[in-house]
């Protein structure tokens, strides 16, 4: 599809697209197998400048819009590694519940660790509470101008690295979302440790912890926004990351069709190139049809974004769409690579691997169904569709 | 048009240390081709320290005179006073013609010296001629990295001036019974007008890696796959009495430093015998060895871009190759 | 360190295919770049002017489109650009390319003072001459060190590592220098949003001959003492002896022979 990009835009994604080449592909598969985070990637991508990309000028960032922002991490993803960009993006997205609830203080303060190249990592899901968020068991108890907090988080994503920490935890569980609380927490903070680091099936360039809090006293200057206030304040910096959380399906699924593309013309069978088969040629048909779709939600969402419409039905739309679509193209793309695909040696069973997270993280694709059917449910069927 | 006064051909000869560099004798031999042709005197021109037994040599390879600047300030290369004193001497004798080496330094002099005569100078030629009809001289030289050659010539300004590539023309067999004129001038360059200096002059103390003088030139590419694997390709070096070089991609991954690299952004290299081990043949690479004399390709891919330049090509892993090749030669020699 | 680097606008060379039907270039759809050596000057007078303070100014002479170039070079590092644009500027050879730049150094010089250091790349990819950077330094009546593959600056004076055969020289050269650079061994930074996003802000002046003092005779074809006679696309070789033995010491013996038949080695 020809997309109508500005030609800033279009420089943009050239850069991105080179820097990626240049400075992640060749060092994507070591990491992979070690699954660790690339630390010493991180630098040249923090001077860049894609790690303050969407914090605004004022705070030291480059200010751009959401669109931007997925049309860059789009082609960083596509010719690098979408797990590097997890952790390495993670500083950022951590930060936008500050810029959304906090003070100019507290943006202040988190922005200098971001901006001076620092990571940040944002901590909601606990062991027994994924998709539940009401039922969060972290506490959180004022005493004097402290809060102390105790409990356990799971899959945070750069919770080994992190500076500092946008954690959410209850400051009255019998209240469910209406008692979650937002806080900055700063890594030295005495009671607060990192726990295991997960070993993934995907994204292994990602950094992914447990983080532990055991008497950990947070001054109360650190919380963001009101008590009570934290549910809505994620839900929010939800709204507005889904375009930049759903792209890296884009990205994997587009570079497993290209993939998959070159092999189907250069091998041989029977004497002809794979993709001179007609079933091969409607797979990638296929895979390029879902992937273009996805990739349009995307852009439309970041757009919305931009024109400060925040929808989170569509939201929820967009994610589920793009975390079906990266599966089936990827297990296709290995597919159509045969023994290959499977080999470990060519690139696609990666992106399969780190294709699975997409339908599971930021809300499964099965509560996402859930959000969708209930908008659905309340619709009147005899109004416009706005 | 016709240029009263302009006569002969030069041809600097560059020295270091009183040593000549052998590109200078290499165009004394298109030099007295095309001198003899236009009827002019084919000039060596030396500049340095203690030249003696270089002017001396150049009339052995051909020169009818060698005309020697000889000085402290010339011992090593000095932009200003090889400029300053080349420029006294073409405004005192008027040369049609003055050939360069391309070297670093016939390519930092040559455009000094031009720009201040007003008068053209073609880089890194490959080929000359003269063309009949206006006697000017036919420069070819190569652009867009070796995919284009372009004949240039200087038709309305004298002295015609070009640099020439190193290793393109070889020097004939020396004559000890030719004789010419030697003439010494002595130029007095002002030592304020000597602006730079060398402070200190570091030799790259693991190998000389001459490739301009090489006669064998054994490369390694991407194919040696690591910096261990330049042992294989140092050895057949050794064995062969040549020097070792690498292509871009070698020298980029790290696996040897850029004073081996060959192409367009390392050397340009016209050794006798070129063997490019693992080396794909990008046309960068092509630029700056396809005017080797004889160029053997070893590549484990038989569709290589290298086979269609090479003389010889052996289709096979260079690991398992050249090791029998530093043999097979060891076995012929002995 | 009052700083101009020369940039020209280049198509890349190493996308450049032949057509093998016709034998000639094939120049269309091959992108526009920087050239690669003066991207590698930049990078230099960059870590001169991160060290020393000051102001890294860039100059093109090309067609408007060169602007885009120098947009390149505003988002790795530097502080402003000049392009220079007239049709009487067009087929200008190395001389009358060094000429025009140098007035336009001048000019310039009258505004934003003397530039200590004019780097250069040691020759474009595409002409690979070589010798507009030496003939604008003999056109400014400057000193120049030519392959530099690193500067600093020591008491006011440039120390440039310059490649020799053997290794290299350190020389040491006062200012104001024309400096040209060969390939360094770090790599040029790569360009940053905020420079993309400044770059594409930033309004590039053209100069024309009408902007400032200068000859025109001495530009352009008329200014230019070389002539191009003809170009043509060198013959391929295709008459390589391909040696397939059924193992490597087979390989090898059958090419020593041949070898030593011909009296190559």
């Amino acid at each position: 599809m020809k997309y109508q990009y500005t030609e800033l835009q279009q420089e943009l994604r050239q850069m991105a697209k080179d820097f990626a080449i240049k400075e992640i592909a060749p060092y994507f598969k070591e990491y992979d197998v070690k699954g660790e985070f690339p630390r010493e990637l991180f630098e040249k991508y923090h001077e860049a400048g894609y790690t303050t990309m969407m914090i605004p000028e004022e705070y030291g960032g480059q200010g751009l819009g959401c669109l931007d922002c997925v049309l860059i991490n789009e082609m960083l993803g596509q010719y690098g590694d979408v797990g590097f960009l997890a952790s390495a993006g993670s500083g950022e997205l951590s930060m936008m519940p500050v810029i959304i609830g906090g003070t100019q203080d507290q943006i202040q303060r988190y922005g200098d660790v971001i901006i001076t190249g620092g990571h940040a990592a944002f901590s909601l899901t606990e062991p027994d509470s994924g998709s539940d968020a009401a039922s969060i068991r972290t506490t959180a108890v004022r005493d004097g101008d402290y809060y102390v907090l105790n409990g356990r988080k799971c899959f945070v994503t750069s919770g080994g690295i992190a500076d500092i920490y946008t954690v959410l935890a209850t400051v009255d569980r019998s209240k469910g979302t209406r008692g979650i609380t937002c806080f900055m927490i700063e890594r030295d903070t005495p009671g607060l440790s990192v726990g295991k680091e997960e070993d993934k099936m995907g994204l292994r360039l990602s950094n992914t912890t447990d983080l532990i809090f055991d008497n950990c006293r947070v001054p109360a200057a650190n919380r963001v926004g009101d008590e009570g206030m934290g549910f809505k304040i994620a839900m929010k910096n939800l709204d507005r990351s889904r375009p930049v959380g759903s792209i890296g399906a884009v990205s994997i699924a587009q570079a497993a069709i290209d993939h998959a593309l070159k092999y189907a013309k250069e091998r041989k069978t029977f004497g002809k190139p794979l993709i001179e088969n007609q079933a091969i040629a409607f797979m990638l048909a296929d895979m390029q049809i879902q992937c273009e779709a996805a990739r349009n939600l995307v852009y439309r969402c970041a757009e919305n974004i931009d024109k400060g419409i925040y929808d989170s039905e569509f939201g929820s739309i967009v994610k589920t769409f793009c975390g079906d679509m990266v599966m089936d193209v990827t297990v296709n793309a290995v597919q159509i690579f045969g023994g290959y695909g499977y080999s470990r040696e060519y690139p696609v069973e990666k992106l399969m691997r780190d294709a699975k997270i997409f339908a599971i993280f930021e809300g499964a694709n099965q509560i996402q169904r859930i959000v969708i059917s209930r908008a659905m449910m309340k619709r009147d069927l005899n109004a416009l569709k706005d | 048009m016709s240029f009263e006064g302009y006569r002969d051909l030069w041809v600097f000869i560059e020295t270091h240390r009183g040593q000549a560099k052998s590109v200078g004798y290499e165009l004394l031999t298109p030099g007295r081709a095309l001198a003899d042709r236009a009827g002019y005197k084919l000039v060596a021109v030396i500049i340095g320290k203690n030249i003696g037994a270089a002017a001396a040599r150049a009339i052995e390879h051909g020169a009818d005179t060698a005309i020697v600047v000889d000085g402290d300030i010339y011992d090593v290369y000095n932009t200003d006073a090889v400029s300053l004193a080349l420029l006294a001497l073409i405004d005192k004798y008027k040369p049609d013609t003055v050939l360069f080496g391309a070297t670093n330094n016939g390519r930092d002099a040559g455009p000094r010296v031009a720009c201040a005569l007003k008068t053209g100078l073609t880089a890194d030629c490959t080929g000359l001629d003269i063309d009949a009809e206006t006697g000017n001289i036919l420069w070819t030289r190569p652009a867009f990295g070796g995919n284009l050659m372009a004949q240039i010539q200087c038709p309305d300004t004298r002295p015609q001036m070009g640099t020439v590539r190193p290793g393109v023309f070889k020097k004939t067999a020396p004559d000890a019974a030719r004789s010419g004129n030697v003439i010494s001038e002595d130029v007095s360059v002002d030592p304020a007008q000597i602006r730079t200096r060398v402070v200190d002059s570091i030799r790259e103390v693991a190998e000389a890696v001459n490739l301009d003088e090489a006669e064998i030139i054994v490369s390694g590419g991407r194919g040696v796959g690591g910096p261990e694997g330049f042992a294989a390709i140092r050895l057949l070096a050794d064995t062969l009495g040549g020097v070792v070089g690498a292509s871009r991609a070698a020298v980029d991954a790290g696996w040897i430093p850029h004073a081996h690299q060959v192409g367009q952004t390392g050397k340009t290299v016209g050794p006798k015998v070129y063997i490019a081990c693992g080396i794909s043949g990008a046309i960068q690479h092509l630029a700056g060895m396809s005017g080797s004399d004889t160029i053997i390709a070893v590549n484990r891919d038989p569709d290589a871009p290298i086979f269609e330049f090479a003389h010889y090509g052996i289709v096979g892993d260079l690991f398992e190759v050249i090791p029998r090749l530093a043999e097979e030669y060891r076995k012929m020699k002995a | 360190m009052n700083i101009l680097v020369c940039v020209k606008q280049v198509p890349d060379t190493t996308e450049i295919k032949i057509d093998p039907v016709t034998n000639t270039l094939i120049r269309e759809g091959v992108p526009s770049i920087v050239n690669t050596f003066d991207g590698y000057a930049l990078e230099i007078a960059a870590r001169v002017r991160d060290k020393n303070g000051g102001t890294i100014t860039i100059l093109t002479m090309g067609p408007e489109q060169a602007k885009k170039a120098i947009k390149e070079c505003l988002a790795v590092g530097a502080d402003k650009g000049v392009l220079l644009s007239d049709r009487a500027f067009g087929g200008s050879d190395t001389l009358a390319t060094s000429y025009v730049l140098s007035r336009a150094v001048r000019h310039l010089e009258g505004r934003l003072g003397c530039f200590d250091v004019v780097f250069c790349g040691k020759q474009a990819i595409d002409g690979d001459t070589g010798q507009v950077g030496p003939e604008l330094a003999a056109h400014l009546g400057r000193p120049q060190v030519t392959y530099a593959s690193d500067v600093e600056v020591v008491d006011g004076e440039l120390r440039v590592k310059r490649e020799s055969d053997e290794g290299y020289d350190i020389i040491s050269c006062p200012t104001p220098a024309v400096v040209t650079v060969v390939k360094t061994a770090y790599e040029p930074r790569n360009p940053t949003i905020k420079g993309k996003l400044a770059a594409n802000r930033a309004e590039i002046p053209t100069l024309t001959a009408a902007d400032f003092e200068i000859d025109t005779s001495l530009c352009g074809l008329n200014g230019s003492p070389t002539k191009v006679k003809k170009t043509y696309t060198p013959a391929r070789g295709g008459k390589v002896v391909k040696i397939q033995e059924s193992d490597a010491s087979k390989s090898a013996a059958a090419l020593m022979a041949m070898l030593s038949d011909a009296k190559i080695l």
